[in-house]
């Protein structure tokens, strides 16, 4: 689970022309990652178990950490680093290292921040711990001491069955985030964190310059209801010749 | 020495996907600028007779992996057959599309190769014959360039946004085949299920036509449908009506839904949130139609029309009707 800025905020470019700005962002917990712990949730509800957080981000990473406790999680482990790296691959390293220790028949990840928008961690981490990764499922059907994974590609879904342990990337589509409770916020202070510093390896990925996209030059108004339809499609055909 | 420039090209049953040919022509022209040639890695099944296509839009030789087995994408089968190819060719640039495979098996190789990803870049430059990639971040509200300082560099070419071209026509490259022997895995990939009627999917339709709210509910979509069979394109939908429950998610454009660049782009009953511009700001043209004239979206928009969309977008479809049986 990582810690993101809301999807609504405003992103500016650090001073240095190089680095994001986010110091006046609220951040969040990543939403892909809202529907990966729901759906641990829920499996832990139906199956038994115990649902661990693992997450690495600085300090201030407490507060998404007590949110995902209040929502269902049993404890948490949180990696302390100020340093988040743009490549998802030493990231992806620290990870496999910690979760090699712990005992998990399901991993699941969302499939991507809504921050860098790489989409690589979760895949990286399972090829680095030898299991299998499902990635962007809209559904997943644990039975028998195995999983039916539905993965969404262009144009439909694929089915994928797997044994345990497995990886799982999670899409939009896979569950319904619940609220939390305030009885539950206030029972989310008692459940254990696990702190621990880390190291994280050299990055490969350097960031040369961040710059705004460039600005749509302003369009115009072609008219008012069914009239304006017919010059709609001569200025598409004509000038945009898009047609 | 400088190694050469593989490019993953997927298919999709027995035809290469217009995003693998966007990234083989990307691929010469990285190819031509580092004085290489260019190796195209086709995997699937039925592609024998379709590998040389590659030649056309600039590989100089092909490596086919054919099998009935690797007919739907298979990570564990796919990256041992991307993994040999990679030991044979000794690439120093590896490009894949932006698809949902290319994406899922990239960072795979990257661990495997001890090397980065940049995902779904929008441009690729060569600097000291190390790639720059640009790629958007935050869902688009920013450009990242960054340089890949790892060997092979990989990237994943976001769809429609390259163009593909038969560069060099009538060419026709080397094919190498590779035999595959199928790698134990635990994971077994079942079935392929197409959503609907739908053949193509938003990422790679030319045109998109999307209703938001003010679409008024699921039933009124059809208005959406009739346009974009007129045009050629396929319906998308905004946060607010696939929440509503009213389309399902993959149809939807924006920031936890799809990134798309089509040439043309049409808004019904959409707002424009921020949410959804960062979706789809990069299309070509974009086309707003919304009764309300304060709405965000005609302050992006190329061409907006104020009006109902239950009677502007039937009186566009007829007039699109006419248009193509004229043209």
């Amino acid at each position: 689970m990582r810690r993101v800025p809301d999807t609504a905020a405003r992103v500016r470019i650090g001073s240095d022309g190089k680095s994001i700005d986010t110091s006046d962002a609220e951040f969040v917990i990543n939403p892909y990652e809202e529907y990966a712990l729901e759906q641990a949730v829920q499996l832990k509800e139906k199956h038994g178990g115990e649902v661990t957080v693992v997450t690495l981000g600085p300090e201030k990473t407490t507060q998404v950490i007590m949110k995902a406790l209040a929502l269902g999680a049993d404890k948490a482990v949180h990696l302390k680093s100020d340093k988040i790296p743009e490549d998802p691959g030493p990231l992806a390293r620290v990870l496999a290292n910690e979760l090699k220790g712990l005992e998990f028949d399901v991993l699941l990840f969302g499939k991507k921040g809504v921050d860098d928008d790489n989409q690589q961690v979760g895949q990286m981490v399972a090829e680095s711990l030898g299991i299998p990764c499902v990635t962007q499922i809209v559904k997943l059907d644990v039975s028998d001491g195995k999983a039916v994974a539905q993965r969404e590609v262009e144009g439909g879904s694929i089915t994928v069955e797997t044994t345990f342990p497995a990886a799982f990337t999670a899409e939009k589509d896979l569950t319904i985030p619940r609220y939390a409770s305030l009885r539950e916020l206030v029972a989310a202070r008692k459940k254990p964190i696990v702190v621990k510093d880390v190291q994280l390896p050299k990055s490969s990925i350097e960031i040369v310059s961040v710059q705004n996209p460039p600005p749509r030059p302003p369009g115009k108004i072609v008219g008012k209801g069914v009239e304006a339809v017919p010059t709609l499609v001569k200025l598409l055909h004509e000038e945009a010749k898009v047609i | 020495m400088t190694g050469e420039v593989l490019v993953l090209a997927e298919s999709s049953g027995p035809a290469f996907r217009k995003a693998a040919l966007e990234a083989v022509t990307e691929g010469r022209r990285l190819a031509d600028l580092l004085n290489v040639s260019e190796c195209a890695l086709a995997i699937g099944s039925g592609l024998r007779d379709r590998a040389s296509e590659l030649g056309k839009y600039g590989a100089d030789k092909v490596i086919l992996a054919d099998d009935p087995s690797l007919a739907l994408f298979h990570p564990d089968y796919y990256r041992q057959i991307a993994l040999e190819a990679i030991k044979r060719v000794n690439p120093s640039v590896v490009l894949a599309a932006a698809t949902s495979a290319g994406k899922d098996l990239a960072p795979r190789l990257a661990i495997h190769l001890g090397t980065a990803v940049a995902s779904e870049c929008t441009q690729l430059e060569l600097e000291n014959g190390k790639l720059i990639a640009t790629r958007p971040a935050y869902a688009g509200k920013v450009l990242l360039r960054v340089r890949v300082n790892s060997s092979p560099s990989i990237a994943t070419l976001r769809p429609n946004v390259f163009t593909a071209k038969e560069v060099v026509p009538g060419k026709k490259p080397e094919v190498e085949q590779i035999e595959f022997g199928r790698p134990d895995s635990r994971m077994v990939v079942k079935e392929f299920v197409a959503q609907g009627a739908k053949k193509l999917d938003l990422t790679e339709a030319s045109v998109i036509v999307s209703g938001g709210r003010g679409m008024g509910g699921p039933q009124n979509y059809r208005i959406l449908e009739e346009l974009a069979e007129v045009m050629g394109g396929v319906v998308g939908a905004s946060r607010a009506s696939v929440d509503a429950g009213w389309r399902p998610h993959s149809d939807q454009v924006g920031q936890t839904g799809r990134t798309v660049s089509p040439t043309l782009y049409i808004a019904a009953g959409i707002s424009g949130a921020i949410q959804h511009r960062v979706g789809m700001i990069n299309s070509k043209v974009i086309v707003a139609i919304n009764k309300d004239p304060e709405a965000p979206i005609f302050g992006f928009a190329d061409y907006g029309i104020v009006g109902d969309v239950f009677e502007v977008v039937p009186a566009l479809t007829r007039e699109m009707k006419a248009f193509y049986g004229k043209t």
